[in-house]
């Protein structure tokens, strides 16, 4: 597998003729990229307004967990032993009731950041 | 086994970097013992699913928000993201399969065929994508190279993306038809429209979101699953012993029977795992799978863009045991799989497992944990293809200069088409197995020469602006051309699709490498000025910004959580490699 050996003696290449000062040029340039992203990223507002997904992940696994370790509690023996014995409900209840309960602690313990204060913390409850 | 003279409809379930074939449809016979328990607990989660759609959707103002999350996300979140991205239930699914198949090869597609991508994109690619600005994978191409590598890049990679999704969706028809009864097109419609819902809400911080909550429920599906099917067969040595009486002590190995010339059942030997495993395919995947690296560039700064892989290599370390513990456990429960005279495939490993050991409770969270592992894969692929197809294809040579509030709005009109046109696909597929499988394998040549391209691109600024495209054009033809004719046709002589499949890997990208280093010589090179930020040795203009507080402790240091990983993967190999 090799190129095309004649594109080589083209100067126009693959892509249709092209000015030479295009040559090679992406008409688009890095500095235009940065200054397109640094301005969204400074309307952005998603780092103010998003929720904090420890409160879902703790309260989904919190409520699995104490409905798997209800199942585990009144588990049938025909349950347990089709589980090699094991009463899998009640320990996959009680671990995940546990990372639930992490994840509501850990939000606890350090919450959400307040929103940064160039985007006007007090129109927040007013927006939408 | 797969045999070359039997043409049997092969549908693969197939892991994201690879092109293991499979067979079709789940046996009929796995339907699980479901209740109201297990269904109460799969609704609760689409409630959620939906709802955090609907929360998410108040942060989208701009196109940037909608796309990269306003690059504003921290790093645990989408490092979970960017492992749960890759979490399919193909991969699940397709790596228990080649568990029960080939034993414990599996663990290369984890420690060598993972890991050290992982922390080659954290610790030495990421500087250039996030610090550039860059908003996805062919933009850097464009910057770098020039608009016809840029264009080539964005529309294979939107047709892939819409391709995976379309897999990802039809595989799950399959799965839950087996397993609970639905008929195909009921689970077909069911997840794609609520994949559509939550992703045109909120965008890529709706699909981040949950795949963080995917992750943590697909581990409390397979560890359950892992810890009982390892009792059922008297822990770690009664399974090992049962294998080495079925397949042979290699079966348990990781590199048992792979020297070169002796034949092992993945037909391919230690140079071949290393280099087109390893190197060649694993790079090409984890490093310019834009599905997988726009998840590191919605992160809040360059070093949580840098940690998302390096945090998301951890639990890839370790979920190899949850795929191919139960793998192995079928395989060795049941010593006729894969064959007719079981009645069980390959791809029912998990399935099958779960029918036997879980009762109700914990069965609905692996059903839950199965669907939400399909809607991750799919949801992946759709939100990168919105991204791609909007700011790459449509905003560049489309309709450009339009105001932001358009481009939001045609992101979502893009997903939604997106994500009819995978319906479109699973619908294809269902009837259409056989070219739809070929088609993912050539899409999967695909990253190949993209890994190329960055490789040469960012460490060789003599690489001329023409380069890009010729090499990638260079390296896809001759992976495929390696594959479709030399061993499909048997010119070269390979005793699996696996093993051709490393071995096409490895020409792609050696012809990839040729192509860029002869067009660069013809061509001029792009300016010391152009490529300031993107090639290795130079910097971007907004890389000095200072870093974040916090951001200076030890257990933050990219560096310490990259080669802590690739310690702790090669440290793995041991007990297998005795």
């Amino acid at each position: 597998m090799s190129d095309h050996p004649e594109h080589r003696d083209r100067p126009d290449g693959p892509d249709g003729p092209e000015r030479p000062e295009d040559f090679g040029y992406s008409g688009f340039t890095e500095r235009d990229l940065q200054r397109e992203v640094l301005d969204l990223e400074h309307r952005s507002t998603t780092a103010a307004r998003i929720f904090d997904l420890r409160r879902i992940i703790g309260g989904l696994f919190v409520l699995y967990g104490v409905m798997v370790t209800i199942a585990g509690i009144t588990a049938s023996d025909a349950a347990i032993d089709k589980a090699e014995g094991v009463n899998i409900n009640l320990w996959t209840g009680i671990g995940m009731l546990l990372l639930g309960l992490f994840f509501l602690a850990w939000l606890k313990l350090r919450p959400t950041p307040p929103p940064l204060p160039d985007t006007a913390p007090d129109d927040k409850p007013a927006a939408e | 086994m797969l045999n070359d003279g039997v043409q049997t409809p092969t549908f693969p379930l197939t892991p994201a970097h690879t092109a293991r074939e499979a067979l079709p449809a789940l046996a009929a016979e796995l339907r699980l013992p479901t209740n109201w328990l297990d269904y109460t607990i799969l609704a609760i989660y689409f409630v959620v699913v939906l709802g955090i759609g609907f929360a998410a959707r108040r942060s989208v103002k701009t196109s940037l928000d909608f796309f990269l999350s306003g690059r504003s996300l921290p790093a645990w979140i989408t490092g979970l993201a960017f492992i749960s991205a890759n979490l399919a239930a193909t991969e699940i699914l397709g790596m228990a399969a080649n568990s029960a198949q080939y034993g414990a090869y599996t663990v290369h597609w984890y420690w060598i065929g993972a890991i050290p991508a992982m922390v080659f994109l954290g610790l030495v690619m990421m500087p250039f994508y996030y610090g550039s600005k860059v908003r996805s994978v062919p933009e850097f191409l464009l910057l770098r190279f020039d608009k016809w590598a840029h264009l080539l890049s964005s529309i294979l990679f939107a047709f892939a993306a819409i391709l995976i999704a379309g897999v990802n969706l039809y595989a799950l028809a399959i799965v839950v038809e087996a397993l609970l009864g639905w008929p195909q097109w009921v689970a077909i419609v069911v997840a794609g429209l609520f994949v559509l819902a939550y992703i045109t809400l909120g965008g890529l911080s709706s699909a981040i979101y949950n795949e963080v909550l995917q992750f943590f429920v697909i581990l409390a599906a397979l560890i359950p699953i892992t810890v009982l099917a390892l009792r059922k067969v008297g822990g770690w040595s009664g399974l090992t012993d049962r294998l080495t009486v079925l397949h042979g002590h290699d079966f348990v190995t990781a590199w048992g029977g792979t020297g070169i010339g002796s034949p092992n059942p993945l037909g391919a030997n230690w140079l071949t795992i290393i280099l087109g495993l390893g190197f060649v395919l694993s790079f090409g995947y984890w490093t310019t799978n834009f599905a997988e690296v726009q998840r590191a560039l919605s992160a809040k700064n360059l070093s949580a863009a840098q940690r998302t892989p390096l945090i998301a290599a951890y639990p890839k370390i370790f979920i190899v045991f949850l795929v191919m513990i139960p793998g192995l456990v079928a395989a060795a429960l049941v010593p006729k799989i894969g064959t007719s005279a079981s009645g069980l495939q390959y791809n029912d490993a998990i399935p099958y497992l779960m029918q036997e050991l879980l009762p109700n409770g914990v069965l609905g969270i692996a059903v839950t944990g199965l669907l939400a592992a399909f809607m991750a894969g799919m949801a992946a692929n759709v939100s990168s293809f919105n991204t791609v197809f909007t700011n790459d294809i449509w905003s560049k040579y489309v309709v450009r200069h339009r105001e932001d509030e358009y481009y939001v709005r045609f992101g979502r009109l893009i997903t939604a088409i997106g994500v009819m046109a995978s319906i479109g696909t699973a619908f294809l597929a269902s009837s259409f197995s056989n070219i739809m499988a070929y088609l993912q394998t050539l899409f999967s040549f695909f990253n190949v020469p993209m890994f190329v391209a960055f490789i040469i691109g960012m460490f060789w600024k003599r690489a001329s602006a023409k380069s890009g495209f010729w090499g990638l054009l260079a390296g896809t033809v001759t992976a495929m051309v390696n594959y479709f004719v030399m061993y499909k046709r048997h010119i070269i002589d390979i005793p699996t699709d696996q093993g051709a499949n490393f071995v096409s890997a490895i020409a792609g990208f050696v012809a990839g490498g040729i192509v860029m280093f002869v067009v660069s010589l013809f061509t001029s090179p792009k300016s010391a000025e152009e490529l300031e930020g993107l090639v290795y040795g130079t910097r971007s203009p907004g890389m000095a910004e200072p870093p974040a507080a916090g951001d200076d402790a030890w257990y933050r240091k990219p560096a310490l959580l990259g080669w802590g990983a690739v310690i702790i993967a090669a440290a793995c190999y041991i007990p297998f490699s005795l």
